[in-house]
């Protein structure tokens, strides 16, 4: 088949049976393209399984920069015969696919419109290795090598990063070292190499890092100054707390005393989690869990404490797809609503929506000032696709002239300094913000009953009408103060004449900017945008919307959440927002947003507003 | 509603060492029933407290949901107090305690709260041995939705409905010897001689100290037939042992034949004499716990006293291997590792 050469440009997918130890030899792979000075996205597609499944890698390689998912695969490496009919037809037509032919493919699988390359990776690993686990894990270096060969890529590179990994344990340098240019070779002698698409060192990388967005909430936490953290495992938050526990490891060790400087606590449920956090924010820790889903609703009951007893607390909610069990290993944003009406009665809940993994530390650093400062829940709203896999992201910054925030709290000296009685509740500064004191402050001043039922200013119990209203409100007053601590949207607008907005959040920041380029490049429609990095928005996300004729809203439900928090917040015309929704569980793609848009203001010649009437 | 305590007091009101009345632990006026048992073991605890020298701002008094839950606000007006939700006490104090070691603990909870909505958050911080003293006031039914059993009601007891109850109790003290529990006590509500004493011993243990307290329900389950009524448990109640608690820095001087005391040494130095009602009971032995209490149930008698006590056993922060300092008072300067360190992380990750 005759093709264009494609440097720098592709979707690459890896299948491999779950457990089998493939996603350090992925890992390697794309390490390897990212230290070549080119961009990559990779993403994990695995099974709720340990061992047995199939489970994909996919990374797309795109020297523009462009980082989210494209949509479609050009070379297929299909190791895992299970999956190889599905694998096989996912190929773009003149794309490769790639198959270990140590056993004989299926010819009803076969394809004319794409190249099928097999190289016999088990066969040679069977000659060269005897333990048979060890053949396992070598034969996924060796596709490794067999890549380098195919996309022409720097071997050097590779084994440089194998004597990283392998770094304390030098035995299994060479052994790895030999698999990858066993690979290498076997594709050499199987196909002519390179292929089409091709992987030549660039610098588009320049002092990007590559970062779970997990492991960057986790670090976060650690300079956001948590010393306490209670949770659950559910996946995919789970490494939220294992980073942060790792960090921790490494840089809140004691010295002196060789004692911790935290504590996390595994706990029985997710009720439990969120109850020690609130107990240790409470009494003066900053604190934090994280959760999916099912421990989200799980929470619920104490988020409503949380807000209604004024008491910061900071959670990670790495969304998956539900509702229920759902699919718990694929990604969606549909917490949203459920985080920021999380609680019976009337609560909502400050959200935040970080895209890369540098929000991700940012947010989580910012949302222990932000819960203290306002005294109520927090809740950063991260996903699977964000948290569990590798993004290329602008390196972590840290402002060491910036101190912890730690709100309004009252100390031993201020309570004696007080001419008037200590009211938990009382507004003094009339920005709906009340003044707390630590458990163990005074001797006699200050102390106070934290409870759930209704109040008066000074805690205690009270089933007047009056009273609850005058608390309600303030806390609602309290909510407008909080727009001006909270993350504001980035905007980007077009310097053509535009009456057509979107607006993203989250991870779908990087499919729709990229749409939005394509749109404007291939379509000439230009569009300006804006990104929703926190509930509740400011006036600018309000302006936003009002500016423009109308406002696409990308997100990854099937319900509009966002929108619906939109219009529920600020009674905009609903025709004024056009959902473009993508929720089969994968991560949104930029060619989905560019086609839908396409499409919509093809057929759209007016205004939805007037297309009502 | 809660109603304020005039602030007069007595003149010759006797004074602790910290310069303290009586007057100086008590809260606000109670709202339970006239001859509710909560409100003596609200006065127990405030006695404890006065002669112990507590200082009462160094006390946090966590509840959970129900009419037990309700009593924080009426002991230690001094001491921040919070009220949770149902059945989550043990999970808000747990995280208290992680966030400051430093504090004296007492967590308040009842028979639903803790045997039914909170069983599973009661048996983990059981299971942490968490250092927290834990009185589970149990009255064997469910007052503020006016009588319903709960978990704890006896077998064929008869509340005020007069309906026998068809399912056997939970037997709290025999969860917590099971779970490992390093304090174990059983009480009543109406025997102050006994109360006070175990309360300043659980207050003494360094770790989770668990105190069932029978308490009457005077409104749903004090009527004949109610195994958890005045009248019954007055009748049917067995000592295991005297207790008489002594701070660290008196002298002991007991009364009691010789040979039929027992001095346990807490961790802070203090002393707890035993005076051994049973000589087959060994304090310091689950399993001798667990067979007398069989054994007593078996004979129609509810054993109250010091069941168990395992002085040594670490806390959480102990087997957590977490700072000496509270982890609330740690700066700036120890937690943030700053942009230098950043920078190092970085460029881990290229």
């Amino acid at each position: 088949m005759k093709r264009d050469i494609k440097i720098n440009k592709c979707v690459i997918k890896i299948a491999t049976i779950n457990g089998t130890g493939s996603a350090s030899a992925n890992a390697l792979f794309a390490k390897g393209v990212f230290r070549m000075g080119v961009p990559i996205s990779p993403k994990n597609i695995f099974p709720s399984n340990i061992q047995g499944l199939p489970t994909w890698y996919e990374v797309r390689i795109n020297e523009n920069g462009f980082l989210g998912r494209r949509g479609g695969i050009d070379i297929m490496v299909g190791m895992n015969p299970q999956s190889m009919e599905r694998d096989i037809a996912e190929v773009e037509k003149g794309g490769y696919f790639i198959y270990d032919s140590s056993k004989p493919i299926d010819p009803k699988l076969l394809r004319d419109d794409i190249d099928i390359i097999g190289i016999p990776f088990m066969e040679r690993c069977r000659e060269a290795f005897t333990d048979p686990r060890q053949r396992q894990l070598f034969r996924n270096v060796m596709y490794v090598g067999a890549l380098a060969a195919l996309f022409d890529m720097e071997m050097e590179v590779l084994k440089e990063l194998l004597h990283e990994q392998f770094k304390g344990k030098e035995k299994l340098i060479s052994p790895n070292v030999k698999a990858l240019e066993m690979g290498y070779q076997a594709a050499k002698e199987n196909c002519e190499c390179p292929i089409a698409y091709q992987i030549n060192r660039r610098d588009k990388v320049g002092n990007k890092i590559l970062m779970e967005g997990n492991a960057a909430c986790g670090l976060g936490a650690v300079y956001g100054g948590a010393t306490f953290s209670a949770w659950y495992p559910i996946t995919p938050s789970t490494s939220v707390i294992e980073g942060f526990e790792k960090y921790c490891r490494q840089l809140r060790m004691d010295p002196e005393t060789g004692k911790k400087n935290f504590a996390i606590l595994q706990a029985e449920d997710e009720l439990a989690a969120i109850g020690m956090v609130i107990g240790a924010s409470w009494n003066g820790a900053r604190s934090f869990t994280a959760t999916s889903g099912p421990g989200l609703s799980l929470m619920y009951e104490f988020l409503g404490l949380a807000y209604f007893a004024e008491i910061p607390t900071v959670l990670v909610d790495v969304q998956r797809s539900g509702p229920s069990t759902g699919q718990p290993t694929r990604t969606q944003q549909s917490d949203v609503l459920a985080a920021a009406y999380a609680s019976h009665g009337d609560t909502k809940h400050i959200c935040l929506y970080p895209s890369t993994p540098k929000e991700c530390f940012e947010q989580t650093a910012a949302a222990f000032d932000l819960a203290e400062r306002l005294q109520t829940p927090v809740i950063i709203m991260s996903d699977l696709d964000l948290g569990m896999n590798a993004h290329m992201s602008d390196p972590l910054e840290w402002d060491d002239e910036k101190k912890f925030d730690r709100g309004k709290v009252f100390t031993a000296q201020d309570l004696d300094e007080m001419e008037e009685k200590f009211g938990r509740y009382n507004d003094l500064d009339n920005d709906g913000i009340c003044y707390r004191t630590y458990p163990g402050t005074h001797p006699t001043k200050g102390a106070f009953f934290t409870r759930g039922t209704s109040k008066d200013e000074y805690a205690i119990y009270t089933e007047s009408g009056e009273k609850y209203i005058a608390n309600m409100e303030r806390l609602l007053k309290k909510w407008e103060t909080a727009k001006q601590y909270v993350p504001k949207p980035i905007i980007r607008t077009t310097d053509k004449p535009c009456t057509v907005g979107v607006i993203y959040y989250g991870t779908s920041e990087a499919s729709t900017l990229e749409a939005l380029h394509h749109l404007d490049r291939l379509h000439g429609i230009s569009l300006d945008s804006l990104g929703i990095k926190a509930f509740p928005f400011n006036e600018d996300v309000v302006q936003f919307i009002e500016d423009h004729e109308y406002v696409f809203v990308v997100e990854q439900n099937r319900d509009a959440q966002m929108r619906s928090l939109l219009i529920n917040e600020y009674d905009f015309d609903p025709y004024k927002l056009i959902s473009i929704l993508h929720y089969d569980g994968s991560p949104i793609t930029a060619r989905y947003i560019r086609h839908e848009v396409r499409d919509w203001i093809l057929r759209t010649t007016t205004s939805p507003s007037r297309l009502r009437r | 509603m809660s109603y304020a305590v005039p602030g007069f007091r007595h003149p010759n009101l006797p004074t602790n060492e910290l310069g303290f009345t009586t007057k100086d632990y008590e809260g606000s006026v109670s709202t339970l029933c006239a001859g509710c048992g909560h409100d003596s073991i609200s006065a127990a605890i405030i006695d404890a407290c006065f002669e112990l020298s507590i200082p009462p701002h160094r006390v946090a008094k966590l509840s959970g949901i129900g009419c037990s839950s309700k009593t924080p606000t009426y002991f230690l007006g001094n001491s921040h107090g919070f009220n949770s939700v149902h059945g989550r006490m043990p999970s808000v104090a747990t995280g208290a305690n992680m966030a400051n070691r430093n504090l004296l603990y007492i967590g308040v909870s009842g028979d639903g709260d803790t045997a039914s909505i909170g069983m599973g958050q009661f048996v983990h911080a059981v299971r942490r041995n968490v250092n927290m003293v834990y009185i589970c006031e149990n009255n064997g039914v469910y007052g503020l939705t006016k009588g319903q059993d709960s978990a704890t009601t006896d077998l064929g007891s008869k509340s005020k409905k007069g309906e026998p109850n068809a399912l056997e109790p939970i037997d709290l003290c025999a969860v917590a010897l099971q779970l490992g529990a390093s304090f174990v006590a059983n009480s009543f509500s109406g025997d102050k001689k006994q109360l006070i004493p175990i309360i300043k011993a659980a207050i003494a243990h360094n770790g989770f100290a668990f105190i069932n307290v029978i308490s009457p329900c005077v409104t749903f389950n004090n009527a004949p037939g109610s195994t958890k009524s005045y009248d019954y448990v007055r009748e049917h109640m067995a000592s295991t042992n005297a207790v008489d608690y002594v701070p660290p820095a008196e002298e002991i001087t007991t009364d009691y034949e010789p040979g039929t005391t027992e001095q346990v040494v807490m961790h802070d130095g203090s002393t707890i004499n035993l005076q051994k009602m049973d000589p087959k009971h060994d304090v310091h032995s689950r399993r001798s716990s667990l067979a007398l209490m069989q054994e007593y149930k078996a004979e129609g008698k509810i054993l109250t006293g010091l069941l168990f006590v395992d002085p040594d056993m670490p806390e959480i922060h102990s087997s957590m291997n977490t700072t000496d300092i509270p982890l609330r008072n740690l700066g700036e300067d120890k937690l943030c590792p700053g942009s230098d360190m950043l920078e190092k992380i970085n460029a881990k990750l290229r």
